[in-house]
């Protein structure tokens, strides 16, 4: 069945509704709107006020509530419009959601799944196009998860609500009209997956630059390069045994992260392939990040600032010459 | 300032290439600690430092072949400031071109990875694995990769073309090693006035001993008769101290510690007599232990200095292979050896009558400069004495 990424997480949301009487979905707009991105519309009328709810403009009170609503027994989806609101609830996602299990010394868990649009790309200028997603990946008790794939948009939802604990599923709207074949794999929160199969470099990448990953990795193969691409997939806990034995075999790594280079994920990347895999590398890992400026509103300057098709295919070459 | 020479690590080596420097300027370094690893032409050797201090200057570059007694670094001592003493350049003026040559600062932007001023190749760490397990020197290669840098490929493709040469520095090494022991055994032999004696011992009560340490012990944890032997000789020298020392300008110097070189054959050719420390006061546990240690670093090639340069006496053991008496030749600037062959069943006479029983002969070359046959008689008889003792501590 071909269907789009916004099509998949739809009908991951759906399904979750759908199974179990206590999740619910709670989010500004995502009921009569349908949601900003039009991923929960049509939900409203299937499941009713109840189980689809909108939600004030107050991130930080409706991620709370969230939270409550799991301690009280319900399984609550959340939605964040984008990940640049998050910052308004970041005391209760840190504070709260993430170490409750830990100051309750394991009496209270919070089953909460909070989804979030997360990057840039589609010119809406610098407070509205920002990746935060290795911020979260540096907090214990959260973990974090970016589905670049039909089968994850489609997938993640159900295998975060299962968690039991709170998870952050990225969702990538430059992604949203991505079209492929929705397949009946399960999937785990737990391991990177290696999306094209390579020899002599592996790009690591996440997200919404997975396919510009698996498009550059095209390019280079018509150099007489053959990469290999790992998505990531979880962001945290981070899945190096996927990555290292990658590495291992093809001795060069580019990591590809949307997020600005100082302090970023890929930085955590890199540096455990050096201590890890150091004496198996033949030349210092090399990435490909957001310019370290804030997000242009013009296009042109907007696809200069991000990680692009042709940056991947330089940085990867730079390995070899 | 001290001066930090390089140390001749036996007698028969009169010149050494630095490999790496474990230090850097300011490090502060103790008696004992590891200032860098040097190859002698028998193995790579961790040479240590016997004065304590502050690293000021390292005055030879890693690849350099030095002769003995050259410095090779400079330390500070207590409370001196750098700068003190004027720099001894001697290190570098008298050394070899180095393998590395020192290029020119480039006009232009530097390459990134390079610090600047250390204008060493490129060798990515892989490759550097790579050629250490082909015995090649990586930064004698051309590099194809990024900056110049060597890669796997470059290491893989030179060794292609060097063919089975690649394998050449075993054979290298084994030709080295034999050449210091020509050195070291022509040296003996010319210098030394070898006297030999010898003695049969009976071993059943050293064995059964054995049997019943051992059968209390975990596997891991049990004993060899190298190890008893061991120990029987580090305490029969207490009454010997002219078997015990060495020999060096036409002076003889007893020492105080028992420092047996034990002699290890390796496997690719060749022998090294390393040395272990203080075997007089060392239980049977800890003495297995340091020559199980001994040997497993001796064969993987990562002894230390000290090790080639303290023992006081070397013993040798030929029984593993079968033969009854060995005839051991001095290694120099020791005045003794004392060679076991093998534990064997053979008649002997106990009362009036013949029964079998577990024999070893024990023999010594000394040097007649230093000792006399009636002393060497002595000291056997007492090793004899010893090894039908096991049980005392």
């Amino acid at each position: 069945m071909t269907i789009t990424y916004r099509e998949a997480l739809r009908m991951g949301l759906r399904e979750a509704l759908a199974r179990d009487p206590r999740v619910l979905l709670v989010g500004e707009d995502v009921g009569r709107y349908g949601g900003t991105y039009a991923v929960s519309k049509g939900l409203l009328e299937e499941f009713g006020p109840d189980r689809v709810r909108d939600a004030p403009l107050s991130e930080l009170a409706f991620v709370g509530a969230g939270i409550g609503a799991a301690l009280g027994g319900l399984k609550p989806i959340v939605e964040v419009m984008t990940v640049n609101f998050s910052l308004l609830p970041l005391d209760q996602i840190v504070n709260t959601a993430a170490l409750l299990r830990h100051m309750s010394g394991g009496q209270f868990a919070v089953p909460l799944v909070i989804r979030m649009s997360t990057g840039a790309g589609r010119q809406l200028a610098a407070q509205h196009s920002q990746s935060f997603e290795g911020w979260y990946a540096h907090v214990p008790g959260l973990k974090i998860v970016a589905p670049a794939t039909i089968d994850d948009a489609h997938g993640m939802l159900g295998a975060a609500l299962a968690d039991g604990n709170p998870v952050l599923v990225f969702e990538y709207p430059a992604l949203f009209e991505m079209a492929g074949d929705l397949s009946t794999a399960a999937i785990d929160l737990a391991r990177a997956a290696v999306r094209r199969q390579g020899t002599r470099l592996t790009i690591i990448a996440y997200g919404g630059c997975v396919p510009k990953a698996l498009a550059a990795a095209e390019k280079l193969a018509g150099e007489g390069i053959n990469a290999e691409v790992v998505d990531l997939r979880v962001l945290r806990p981070l899945d190096m045994d996927t990555v290292l034995a990658s590495v291992r075999k093809t001795r060069r790594a580019v990591v590809v992260d949307e997020g600005w280079r100082s302090g970023s994920l890929s930085a955590e990347v890199m540096a455990r392939i050096m201590e890890q895999a150091f004496y198996d590398l033949d030349a210092p890992v090399a990435r490909v990040c957001r310019e370290e400026v804030p997000i242009p509103y013009a296009k042109h300057l907007e696809e200069a600032a991000l990680p692009q098709v042709d940056k991947i295919v330089a940085a990867a070459k730079g390995l070899f010459q | 300032m001290i001066e930090f020479r390089l140390p001749s690590l036996g007698a028969d080596m009169d010149e050494g290439k630095l490999l790496e420097w474990k230090v850097k300027p300011g490090d502060a370094v103790k008696k004992g600690d590891v200032v860098a690893v040097v190859d002698t032409s028998k193995a790579a050797v961790e040479v240590e430092t016997w004065q304590a201090g502050t690293v000021e200057a390292l005055l030879v570059d890693p690849g350099t072949t030095v002769p003995v007694g050259t410095a090779i670094a400079r330390f500070l001592e207590a409370g001196e400031k750098p700068g003190a003493a004027p720099p001894a350049e001697a290190g570098r003026a008298a050394v070899a071109a180095p393998v590395t040559a020192r290029l020119p600062a480039a006009p232009v932007a530097p390459a990134p990875l390079q610090a600047p001023g250390v204008a060493r190749r490129p060798v990515s760490p892989a490759a550097r694995r790579r050629a250490g397990e082909l015995g090649m020197d990586p930064e004698a290669l051309e590099g194809s990769g990024p900056h110049g840098s060597v890669t796997v490929d470059d290491v893989e493709k030179a060794g292609r073309r060097a063919g089975p040469a690649a394998a050449a520095p075993a054979v290298d090494r084994v030709a080295e090693i034999r050449k210091a022991i020509a050195a070291a055994m022509s040296r003996s032999k010319r210098e030394i006035p070898h006297y030999y004696l010898s003695e049969t011992i009976p071993m059943q009560r050293a064995q059964d001993w054995l049997a019943a340490e051992n059968s209390r012990r975990p596997i891991t944890g049990r004993i060899l008769m190298a190890a008893v032997q061991l120990r029987a000789v580090a305490r029969a020298l207490a009454g010997f101290p002219e078997l015990n020392g060495t020999w060096q300008g036409g002076l003889y110097q007893p020492s105080a510690s028992v420092n047996t070189g034990v002699a290890i054959s390796l496997r690719q050719g060749g022998l090294v007599a390393p040395g272990i420390r203080d075997v007089q006061d060392l239980p049977i546990d800890e003495l297995m232990a340091r020559l199980a240690d001994l040997v497993k670093r001796a064969r993987a090639g990562t002894l230390r200095s000290s090790e080639f340069s303290d023992p006081t006496i070397t013993v040798t053991n030929l029984g593993d292979t079968g033969v009854e008496t060995t005839f051991p030749v001095i290694y120099p600037p020791q005045v003794a050896i004392v060679g076991f062959g093998r534990v064997a069943m053979r008649p002997w006479a106990e009362g009036a009558g013949i029964v079998a029983r577990p024999v070893v002969v024990a023999t010594l070359a000394a040097d007649h400069r230093v000792s006399d046959g009636h002393r060497g008689a002595a000291f056997l008889v007492e090793l004899s004495r010893r090894l039908q003792e096991p049980e005392k501590p």
